[in-house]
């Protein structure tokens, strides 16, 4: 486990949880990191927009990766325009994308997502898009340059889990790069089970912020993170998906 | 006919008083509320006609505590459920409504809770609206600033440390024309990061042209869906045509701009029907336009300037209370805004329940931010306030207030893109 590290862009972090900017506090971001050993942070750009005494940009401790996120884009043109402002403000290089045009969901656009990552991925962004589960939209990212790939698991903030499920494993079973589920972990367990199907990292951030213990529940993900990964390496047993499987072959009667 | 609104005012002339007398008593006078007037745009939208016909056909008193239930166990809203929510079967369910309302809230909004300021540029108006302080009838002192006076009032406020800011005016196309209210949004854009307009509706392309001066958020109230009582409040002027109001932030989402923010003026008519029409004029537009973003608010009748007795009727806090609970949990990713006409006590319990947006430092005056904000007397003349507020609190003890109730205040969650 020491040496399993994830990579992103040719970076490499330990910690396989990354905080997600939807609600922050600066209690959050602390727990997060630690409590739950968070090594990157989403930060809204739009958020970090303040003259507010209470920056966020001012309480990322020493050490965190910062992925400027562009929420507030509706379509490519505007999250390239907020991507090339994080870089202005020192937010580094690395963006997560996230185009939305829908305000009651918040589901992503894909299409103008790829368009996005590849005008960032040939600027020298690392971007790691969040997208909606399809195969093919993944495959036109890894084509367009993403240094990672980011399906959700359900509705942003919705706290469902992994709706998603099927088509998050297609796409950790084709895509060669960092599988990172975002959006609607609501439980260490569901956080568990994504990890434990092969899952590179965990996006979270509404199941910690409405918790009840912020650093009790940043603690139990950091857990159920390690755990799912240990179970994923380790390979998991046979699992059967229907009824038992006949202790004798049922062919044991042919002679040769 | 006697009724709370209207108020003589012994500066009118006495043609004047014969004519405001003539709009008050004699509806044959008045113009026709449907029509529109010349330069007004019309579109083609069916919003209108699906949200009043599910409000004509509401009627709260058919709801059973069986089917507020129903409603509360539902995981997902529905018109029907929200209609239970609203109808008087919900009442003693307010503390459960509260409880399911919170976790919405929650889920799309965390514990954040944003803060702005009005800034009422202008008091003069061409309506008689019969319950509004501003109304052209109402004697008080007008007043439209200039732009220096504007940039002034800007500096304060933004000196306060406040970044989203509200431009106001009286409903005055002819005093404060389109362009004026542009080159306020252009000196906003240098002091603020947010800027949203609460004026007279305009057309699609007066949208257009503000968004580009900066401008992004337009908030409009219908006052009240009800057309037959819209046209018994709203005697006069351009406010009277209640279709091209209904329209506006329609207009405003084709002109451009991000979001747009609705209301009923509460007590006005049968809140539970204009709270019905209200999340249904949202609700039908974030289908037609889902990437606007939308927002509620909920202001009660508040007394006036030389009116006092203009009261919210009926609504009480535990009707308002109910039906934001009830916006929230049919409406969970709306912003739902309360304004300073409500107590700070008030303020301080609904934002743990529903509310994601208030405002502070208010006032409702014409150039008046530095003698409020300092409390000492500039001498510079001042235009009269639109209504009583009741939270003075200012952006400071705001903040302080908010943050004591572990809740996270916020200045600003926006870029203009």
């Amino acid at each position: 486990m020491d040496n399993d590290k994830l990579i992103i862009g040719g970076h490499a972090f330990h910690s396989r949880f990354i905080l997600g900017s939807g609600k922050y506090s600066l209690h959050l971001i602390e727990a997060a990191v630690k409590y739950a050993g968070a090594e990157i942070i989403t930060l809204a750009v739009r958020r970090a927009n303040t003259k507010e005494q209470e920056n966020i940009l001012d309480y990322i401790p020493e050490g965190v990766t910062l992925l400027p996120n562009t929420s507030g884009a509706r379509n490519a043109e505007e999250a390239v325009r907020i991507a090339r402002l994080a870089r202005e403000l020192g937010c580094g290089n690395f963006v997560k994308i996230e185009i939305m045009r829908d305000s009651k969901y918040l589901l992503p656009d894909n299409p103008e997502t790829v368009k996005a990552t590849e005008i960032l991925a040939k600027e020298g962004f690392v971007v790691m898009p969040y997208m909606y589960p399809d195969l093919n939209t993944a495959r036109d990212l890894m084509h367009a340059g993403a240094a990672a790939v980011m399906p959700l698991a359900s509705p942003i903030g919705s706290n469902k889990g992994l709706a998603t499920k099927e088509f998050i494993q297609i796409l950790i079973d084709e895509i060669d790069l960092p599988i990172i589920v975002d959006a609607g972990i609501g439980r260490p367990s569901q956080a568990c089970e994504a990890m434990e199907m092969g899952a590179a990292a965990i996006m979270a951030n509404t199941a910690l912020a409405t918790a009840g213990d912020l650093p009790g529940m940043a603690s139990a993900f950091r857990h159920a993170i390690e755990a799912g990964r240990q179970a994923y390496l380790a390979g998991l047993g046979r699992v059967l998906s229907r009824g038992a499987s006949a202790s004798d072959p049922l062919t044991g009667f042919l002679r040769d | 006919m006697k009724n709370q609104f209207f108020v003589d005012s012994g500066h009118l002339s006495p043609t004047a008083l014969a004519q405001k007398h003539r709009l008050e008593t004699d509806p044959t006078c008045r113009k026709d509320p449907m029509t529109y007037l010349p330069g007004m745009e019309q579109i083609e939208s069916d919003i209108r006609s699906s949200v009043m016909e599910q409000m004509n056909a509401y009627d709260g008193t058919r709801y059973t505590a069986r089917d507020v239930k129903a409603a509360l166990a539902h995981d997902t809203c529905s018109i029907e459920d929200f209609k239970a929510l609203l109808s008087p079967a919900a009442e003693p369910f307010l503390e459960e409504m509260a409880q399911r309302a919170r976790l919405e809230t929650g889920k799309h909004f965390g514990n954040t809770v944003y803060l702005f300021t009005p800034l009422y540029i202008a008091n003069y108006c061409e309506n008689y609206c019969v319950y509004c302080g501003f109304n052209c009838y109402n004697h008080i002192r007008r007043m439209k600033l200039t732009m220096e006076q504007i940039e002034h009032e800007m500096q304060v406020i933004a000196d306060s440390g406040m970044e989203e800011i509200l431009i106001l005016t009286g409903e005055s196309r002819r005093q404060s024309d389109v362009s004026y209210i542009g080159e306020a949004c252009k000196l906003a854009r240098k002091y603020f990061r947010m800027v949203g307009l609460e004026i007279y509706p305009v057309n699609t392309e007066e949208y257009r042209y503000l968004h580009e001066c900066g401008a992004d958020y337009v908030t409009v109230f219908q006052e009240t869906y009800d057309p037959d009582k819209y046209e018994t409040l709203h005697l006069l002027g351009h406010k009277r045509v209640f279709p091209y109001r209904f329209d506006a932030q329609e207009r405003a989402l084709m002109g451009g701009m991000r979001g747009v923010a609705f209301s009923a003026l509460l007590g006005l008519a049968d809140f539970r029907k204009d709270a019905l029409a209200s999340a249904l004029h949202v609700y039908y537009l974030q289908r037609k336009y889902p990437h606007a973003e939308m927002s509620l608010s909920c202001p009660r009748l508040r007394p006036i300037r030389n009116n006092e007795k203009i009261h919210p009727s009926d609504v009480h806090e535990k009707q308002l209370c109910q039906i934001l609970c009830a916006y929230r949990i049919f409406l969970p990713f709306v912003g739902i805004t309360v304004s300073s006409r409500e107590s700070a006590q008030f303020r301080n319990g609904i934002v743990k329940i529903a509310a994601t947006k208030i405002s502070a430092g208010v006032s409702t005056g014409i150039g008046d931010h530095e003698s409020k904000y300092s409390g000492k007397e500039t001498g510079g003349a001042q235009g009269d306030e639109q209504f009583e507020i009741d939270d003075s609190r200012s952006l400071d003890n705001m903040y302080r207030d908010i943050a004591g109730e572990g809740l996270q205040p916020v200045l600003n969650d926006y870029l203009y893109v």
